[in-house]
């Protein structure tokens, strides 16, 4: 747990980073300075809620990968390589078609629904389609996304909702204020879960026979894990929009630095996946002040960078 | 006690195993024999309820395996089948300490860690302890397997084919290993093998299996006979007798 203090500390200089980076100009002495108190707003409404959505965001989306690559047993598979981020988008685009007053939870609830119903899909095709390799599984989950995104996309273009589709499926900070991402603390409430539930979901990860040898109900277990994901990929499709790759990522270099005991890793996925999401933030941010890159093409960048990092380092420690 | 009653398991038409019957003696090492395709693997499978059966009961101690909570199970009964695949990185010690999942639930107490630090010794794979299963060969992976199920301290443990991926060293080096758990534990082992020798050496009791059904069962010396061998494999096999034990030559 000691060794967990620099990482946290390295998080916690990032959010001051993210907090002090933005078109109004705000530094400590601004905010100091009783200038009818701008500054201060600026910071209460707008930076503050931001970085405070980035870190949880971050935290639950890369728990959320970590869940779902114990689930299937397979180091490819994230809410966006399995139909569940799709079926969310889709879920949220039935509400704006049937109910589109409906409140945020509501809309968020809807979301984890379709999004609980397509990941349990994925599994079931899992199940009944013999994979001969472990990269037929995130390539089943791609072809599932695919078809409901091309549904959801057909829905959207012939009701002329195109745009807030884009908005679901981009990962964005840029919209974020307060009181439209409170959402997002549910979604750490739902990273605590999976703490708390570590053994349980690593001896998933172990595959039915040992979970069941161990005395555990293995469709129980793997029901809150997929209760788990869905609801954090709701819950981000809904306030902020998909962030990819991080949920591929930030599993997979913690895996090999220490293991996959979740007990031990998980804190570690949600400091790394906190920072990256960050990290990722602040980029989109300066490089092309004042203009902002969403965070969305940001993360995919330096996650496919990341990533190939990762295989190659792989094949490398393989030979 | 495992008692077996009426036990089948069918897919579509194909029955794989066949209305079994029958006691397991308590404690010793009972070794299930037969063919390929006899139905070993599933009777152990229903054994232990990781396969619903299409038909029958199995109780331990009295308890119906499919109808007694998973976790209750779980400190009576563990079973280690014989293709293990964990594609999660966990070290040695995690592997072997989630053996006290029954017990600790996760929060492991001083004792579940001595419990696993002694299975460990007892696998001798002190030196390993700390690797990832992943980064271990066949055998040394096998060996931690057996170390977790043993560290679930059951009083029945059933083991699929033990002697998997393990060279002659180890091999031996495992029926000793076992025979010493019924020994000094106290504990029913029975296991599933392909190697009549193997079992003929160190079990108690032998039951035969083919086409789904239990053909012969007996102690060794009642199984190890030409004519029973035959029964089973359709193979004539000479049985000698070489410093005591029963060992038939079928090499050739």
């Amino acid at each position: 747990m000691i060794r967990l203090l620099p990482a946290l500390l390295a998080v916690l200089a990032l959010a001051a980073t993210s907090l002090f980076i933005g078109v109004s100009d705000i530094s400590l002495s601004t905010l100091l300075a009783q200038d009818g108190g701008s500054a201060a707003q600026v910071m209460l409404v707008s930076r503050v809620p931001r970085t405070l959505a980035l870190i949880l965001a971050g935290m639950a989306m890369a728990v959320a990968g970590t869940i779902m690559q114990m689930l299937t047993q397979n180091r490819f598979v994230e809410p966006s390589t399995a139909g569940t981020v799709e079926s969310a988008s889709l879920g949220l685009l039935a509400v704006a078609l049937v109910a589109p007053g409906m409140p945020l939870i509501g809309k968020m609830t809807v979301a984890a629904l379709f999004a609980l119903a397509g990941t349990a899909l994925f599994l079931r095709i899992l199940r009944l389609v013999p994979l001969r390799s472990a990269l037929m599984v995130p390539l089943v989950g791609l072809i599932l996304g695919g078809i409901i995104e091309a549904a959801t996309n057909f829905l959207a273009y012939r009701f002329d909702l195109l745009q807030s589709l884009n908005a679901w499926t981009t990962g964005d900070f840029s919209g974020v204020l307060r009181g439209r991402y409170e959402l997002l603390w549910l979604g750490f409430a739902l990273t605590v879960l999976a703490y708390l539930a570590a053994d349980r979901l690593t001896l998933a990860g172990m595959g039915r026979d040992f979970t069941t040898n161990l005395g555990l109900r293995y469709r129980s277990v793997m029901t809150l894990g997929l209760v788990i994901v869905s609801m954090v990929t709701a819950v981000i499709v809904v306030t902020v929009g998909m962030l990819p790759f991080l949920g591929l990522i930030v599993p997979n270099v913690v895996s090999l630095m220490m293991g996959d005991n979740m007990r031990r890793s998980l804190p570690w996925i949600a400091l790394f996946g906190a920072g990256l999401v960050l990290i990722c933030d602040i980029i989109g941010r300066i490089v092309y002040h004042p203009f902002e890159i969403p965070i969305g093409a940001v993360m995919g960048i330096v996650g496919s960078g990341l990533f190939l990092a990762l295989l190659l380092r792989r094949r490398e420690r393989l030979a | 006690m495992i008692e077996v009653s009426n036990a089948s398991k069918s897919y579509g038409d194909t029955m794989v195993v066949r209305d079994v019957s029958l006691r397991f003696p308590q404690g010793g090492i009972t070794s299930i024999i037969g063919p390929n395709g006899a139905g070993k693997s599933t009777l152990l499978s229903m054994i232990s309820r990781l396969l619903p059966m299409s038909a029958g009961t199995v109780t331990a101690d009295g308890l119906d395996v499919t109808r007694t909570p998973s976790d209750v199970l779980a400190k009576r009964l563990s079973i280690l089948r014989q293709e293990n695949r964990i594609p999660a990185r966990l070290t040695v010690r995690d592997l072997v300490e989630f053996g006290r999942y029954p017990y600790s639930k996760g929060r492991l107490t001083p004792e579940d860690r001595k419990q696993a630090t002694a299975a460990i010794g007892y696998l001798m794979l002190e030196e390993l302890a700390d690797r990832f299963i992943d980064e271990l060969s066949g055998g040394q992976r096998q060996r931690a397997y057996v170390a977790m199920v043993l560290c679930q301290d059951t009083d029945y443990v059933l083991f699929d084919e033990p002697l998997n991926n393990l060279d002659m060293k180890h091999a031996v080096g495992m029926m000793k290993l076992l025979r010493r758990a019924a020994d000094d534990l106290g504990k029913t082992v029975v296991l599933v093998l392909h190697d009549l020798n193997f079992a003929s050496c160190y079990s108690d009791y032998m039951v035969a299996m083919r086409d789904g059904a239990v053909i012969h069962h007996g102690p060794p010396d009642a199984i190890m006979t030409t004519q029973v061998i035959r029964d089973v494999y359709d193979m004539d096999v000479e049985i000698q007798e070489i410093q005591g034990r029963k060992i038939s030559i079928y090499y050739t």
